[in-house]
C-alpha cells in the first residue's frame, strides 16, 4: 500500500470517528473474555507493517501462521477425538467401540483420578473415586481389557495422563505387544505434561526435577522404539480452565514448551531428535476471533522461537501441532442445552485456527459425565462443521482480516512480555516455584467472577435471560459398586502373578531410580508381569519424594 | 464499635482432584467480605480436613469435589466431626454434584447448604451470614 493511500485511510478514518461517534454506543464493556479491550473497527492501518512473506507466509511455510500442512483439511479433515473414559475397562471399552462405529476416527481416554494420581483402585486414598470422572486402570490387565477387538495399529490413542504417564504409556505398548504389534507402528499421544500441573491443573505426584527427568527418558526411548509417538502435549487447555485469559494459555504453554526443549538439550539429546513429536493441546473458549488469533498466534511465535533460539533445522521441529478441546469452563447448568450452541461456536472457531483434532464438550458435562446422546450430539456437531458449513473448503479463510491479523500480533506481543518475566524469575521452573502463574490464573479467574457478578458479562442462562427450570433427570450414573468390582480385580492380579519375578523388577527399578539409566525399560519389564500402576508409582515415590504446594489464593 | 467477631471459614479441597478455581475463587470472595479465611490446598484427605477445622476453630466448613466423590466424603466428614466433638462446625460445599445427589446429602445432614456451578457468590456470603446469624449474636 502506497503513503498516498494510507494517508487517504487515515482521513477517511478521521471522518468516520467523527460521524460514528454521533451515535451512542450500548452501555456495554467491548472487550473479549479475557477482558482485552477491542475497537470499534480495524483498517489497513492496523495491520501496517506486516509482511505477507514474513509474517503469515502459505500454509505448511515459515512461519506456519497460515497453518502446519500445505493442502490443511482440503487433504484431510481434522481427526474427530472424543475424550471418554468412566468407571471400568469393560464399559469403556464399549463406549470407545460405539464411538468408532458413529464415525469417531481416534480415541481418547479419560482416567479416574486414582490413576491419575498413581494410587491403585485399593488404595485407602482411592476410596470413593473408583472409576468416576474416567476409567479405572490398575494392571496389564485392565489395559488389555480397554483395548480389547481395537487393533492398536489401525488408530491413533491420545492418552490423558501426566504425573504417571510413563507407566501408562508402558502399558499401551505391552497391550500391542499381546496384540502382536510392535511399538514402531504405535501412533498417538499422552499428555505427559507435568509442567502445567504444577500451574494449573494440580495433579502431580513427584518434585519437578524428577518429573522432567522421566519425561526425557520418554524422549530418548520414543524417538528408538516409538517413533510415530507424540511424547508430549503441551497443555494450555487446563490453564484457561483454571481462570486464565487467553494470552496467559498461550504464553504460559509455549513458555512450558520451551522448558521441555531446554530439559531435553540438556539431557544431552539433540534438538531435532524429540522436538518433532512434541504436540500442543489448547483451548477454545467461547470469544471467537481471539481463540482464532491465539492459535495463528502460537504457530509463528513456536516455530520462530525453534529455529532462532533453539537451532532446530528439522523442519517438523518447528511445527506447531495441536489438539483443541472445547471450553468446559464456558459450559452452565442452567439451561444445558445451550451448551450445544456454546460448543459448536468453539469447534468451529478452532477449525478456523487450524486444529489437528478437536473434542467437543457434550452438553450436560456441567452436572456429570456425559450420556451417550449428548456425546453424539457433539460428534455430530463436528461433522456439521466439516460436511455442511463450508468452512474446510480454503485453508486460513480469516488471514489478511484487518481485525484478525491485529489481534494475532497483539496476542504474540504480549506474549513476549510474558517470556520476559518468566526469564527475570530464572525460568519456568523458578516462577512455578514463586508461584507466579498460579497467582496470575488466581488474579484472572476472580477478576472473571467479578464481571459476571457485577453483570459486566453476560451469560446468558445465569445473570440474565434466566428461566426457572427443573434439573435434568438423564445423567449417567456411576454404580457405586464398581469400586468394589475394581478393587477385587487388582486383587486377583495380584494374587496370579508371579509375584517373585514381580518383586525383583521393582527392586531393579528402585535401583535405577537413584541413577541416570533410563527408566522407560525397566518400567516395561515391570508392566509385562503385572506389577500394578500403583506398586510402580510407589517405588518411584519412595526414591523422589512427593511435590508439596504452597497453598495461594 | 462493632466488637462482633469475624466469622472463620476453612476452604478445603478434599479427595483426588485438583481443580481449586472454584475453591479458589469462593475464598477469596469471603476473606473480601470480611471473613477469616484458611485455605488447605490440594488433595486432603477427610481426616486432616477436619483436623484443620479443628486447629483453625472455623465455624465453617466449605468442601469443593469436583471428582464425583461427594457420597463419600460428605458423610465421612460430617461423621470425623461428629467422633472428634465438633459437630457444630458447619459443612457447606460446591463442585460438580448432580441433582439427586444434591437432595440426599441435605435430607441426611451431610451438608447445610450445596452451590453449584452458576451460583453468585454473593448468595454463598448471604448465606453464611442468616446461618451465622443465631451464633454471633
Amino acid at each position: 500500500m502506497s503513503h498516498d493511500d494510507m494517508d487517504k485511510i487515515r482521513q477517511g478514518k478521521k471522518e468516520w470517528e467523527e460521524c460514528s461517534s454521533n451515535v451512542k454506543e450500548r452501555p456495554n464493556k467491548f472487550m473479549t473474555v479475557s477482558s482485552v479491550p477491542i475497537k470499534a473497527l480495524y483498517t489497513p492501518e492496523d495491520t501496517e507493517g506486516i509482511s505477507f512473506q514474513d509474517d503469515l507466509n502459505f500454509p505448511g511455510y515459515y512461519p506456519y501462521t497460515r497453518g502446519v500442512q500445505p493442502n490443511m483439511y482440503r487433504g484431510r479433515l481434522w481427526t474427530m477425538r472424543q475424550f471418554a473414559g468412566f468407571a471400568t475397562a469393560k464399559e469403556s471399552n464399549e463406549r470407545y467401540k460405539y464411538l468408532l462405529s458413529q464415525g469417531q476416527t481416534g480415541l481418547s481416554v479419560a482416567f479416574d483420578m486414582p490413576t491419575i494420581m498413581g494410587y491403585d483402585s485399593d488404595h485407602p486414598r482411592s476410596f470413593g473415586e473408583v472409576g468416576r470422572v474416567g476409567v479405572a486402570i490398575d494392571s496389564l490387565d485392565d489395559m488389555e481389557t480397554l483395548f480389547s477387538d481395537i487393533p492398536l495399529d489401525r488408530i491413533t490413542t491420545s492418552m490423558t495422563i501426566n504425573a504417571p504417564a510413563a507407566v501408562l504409556w508402558c502399558l499401551y505398548i505391552a497391550t500391542a505387544e499381546k496384540q502382536g504389534i510392535s511399538s514402531h507402528k504405535l501412533g498417538g499421544t499422552i499428555q505427559n505434561d507435568i509442567l502445567k500441573e504444577y500451574i494449573a491443573q494440580k495433579s502431580w505426584i513427584f518434585p519437578p526435577e524428577p518429573s522432567l527427568r522421566l519425561i526425557t527418558d520418554i524422549f530418548a526411548f520414543s524417538s528408538q522404539h516409538v517413533p510415530k509417538w507424540n511424547t508430549v502435549s503441551i497443555s494450555g487447555y487446563h490453564i484457561r480452565e483454571a481462570g486464565s485469559t487467553a494470552v496467559q494459555e498461550l504464553a504460559f504453554t509455549l513458555a512450558d514448551g520451551f522448558a521441555y526443549v531446554e530439559a531435553g538439550i540438556k539431557a544431552g539429546l539433540d534438538v531435532d531428535s524429540f522436538a518433532p513429536r512434541l504436540s500442543f493441546f489448547f483451548n477454545a473458549h467461547i470469544d471467537f476471533f481471539e481463540e482464532i488469533a491465539k492459535y495463528r498466534a502460537a504457530r509463528r511465535i513456536w516455530a520462530k522461537r525453534m529455529k532462532e533460539k533453539y537451532g532446530a533445522k528439522d523442519e517438523r521441529s518447528l511445527l506447531l501441532r495441536f489438539h483443541t478441546q472445547t471450553a468446559g469452563c464456558s459450559l452452565t447448568a442452567q439451561q444445558p442445552e445451550n451448551n450445544i450452541v456454546r460448543t459448536a461456536y468453539e469447534a468451529l472457531g478452532a477449525v478456523l485456527g487450524g486444529t489437528q483434532s478437536l473434542h467437543t464438550n457434550s452438553m450436560d458435562e456441567v452436572m456429570a459425565l456425559p450420556t451417550e446422546k449428548a456425546v453424539r450430539i457433539a460428534l455430530r456437531t463436528q461433522q456439521i462443521i466439516a460436511e455442511e458449513t463450508g468452512v474446510a473448503n480454503t485453508i486460513d479463510p480469516l488471514a489478511g482480516s484487518y481485525f484478525v491479523e491485529a489481534l494475532t500480533n497483539q496476542m504474540e506481543q504480549e506474549t513476549e512480555k510474558y517470556f520476559e518475566r518468566i526469564d527475570h524469575f530464572g525460568g519456568v521452573l523458578a516462577a512455578i516455584d514463586e508461584g507466579f502463574f498460579q497467582q496470575e490464573i488466581a488474579d484472572a479467574a476472580y477478576r472473571y467472577q467479578r464481571e459476571i457478578e457485577k453483570k459486566e458479562r453476560i451469560i446468558v442462562g445465569v445473570n440474565d435471560y434466566v428461566t426457572q427450570e427443573k434439573p435434568p433427570v438423564d445423567l449417567l450414573k456411576i454404580d457405586p459398586q464398581i469400586e468394589e468390582e475394581q478393587k477385587q480385580r487388582v486383587r486377583s492380579v495380584r494374587e496370579k502373578r508371579d509375584n517373585i519375578v514381580c518383586t525383583n523388577r521393582l527392586e531393579a527399578l528402585r535401583k535405577a531410580a537413584g541413577t541416570t539409566e533410563n527408566l522407560i525399560p525397566l518400567i516395561l519389564d515391570a508392566v509385562k508381569v503385572y506389577a500394578t500402576e500403583g506398586e510402580i508409582i510407589q517405588v518411584l515415590r519412595e526414591v523422589f519424594g512427593e511435590y508439596k504446594e504452597k497453598p495461594i489464593f | 464499635m462493632n466488637t462482633a467477631r469475624k466469622i472463620r471459614v476453612l476452604v478445603a479441597k478434599p479427595g483426588l482432584d485438583g481443580h481449586d478455581r472454584g475453591a479458589k475463587v469462593v475464598a477469596r470472595a469471603l476473606r473480601d467480605a470480611g471473613m477469616e479465611v484458611v485455605y488447605t490446598g490440594l488433595h486432603q484427605t477427610p481426616e486432616q480436613v477436619v483436623e484443620a477445622a479443628i486447629q483453625e476453630d472455623v465455624d465453617m466448613v466449605g468442601l469443593s469435589i469436583l471428582s464425583g466423590a461427594h457420597l463419600t466424603i460428605f458423610p465421612r466428614i460430617c461423621e470425623l466431626l461428629k467422633e472428634n466433638g465438633a459437630e457444630d462446625i458447619m459443612v457447606m460445599g460446591g463442585g460438580i454434584i448432580p441433582d439427586d445427589d444434591m437432595q440426599e446429602l441435605l435430607a441426611n445432614g451431610h451438608a447445610q447448604a450445596l452451590f453449584t456451578p452458576g451460583t453468585v457468590t454473593a448468595d454463598i456470603i448471604n448465606w453464611i451470614h442468616e446461618a451465622m446469624k443465631d451464633r454471633l449474636s
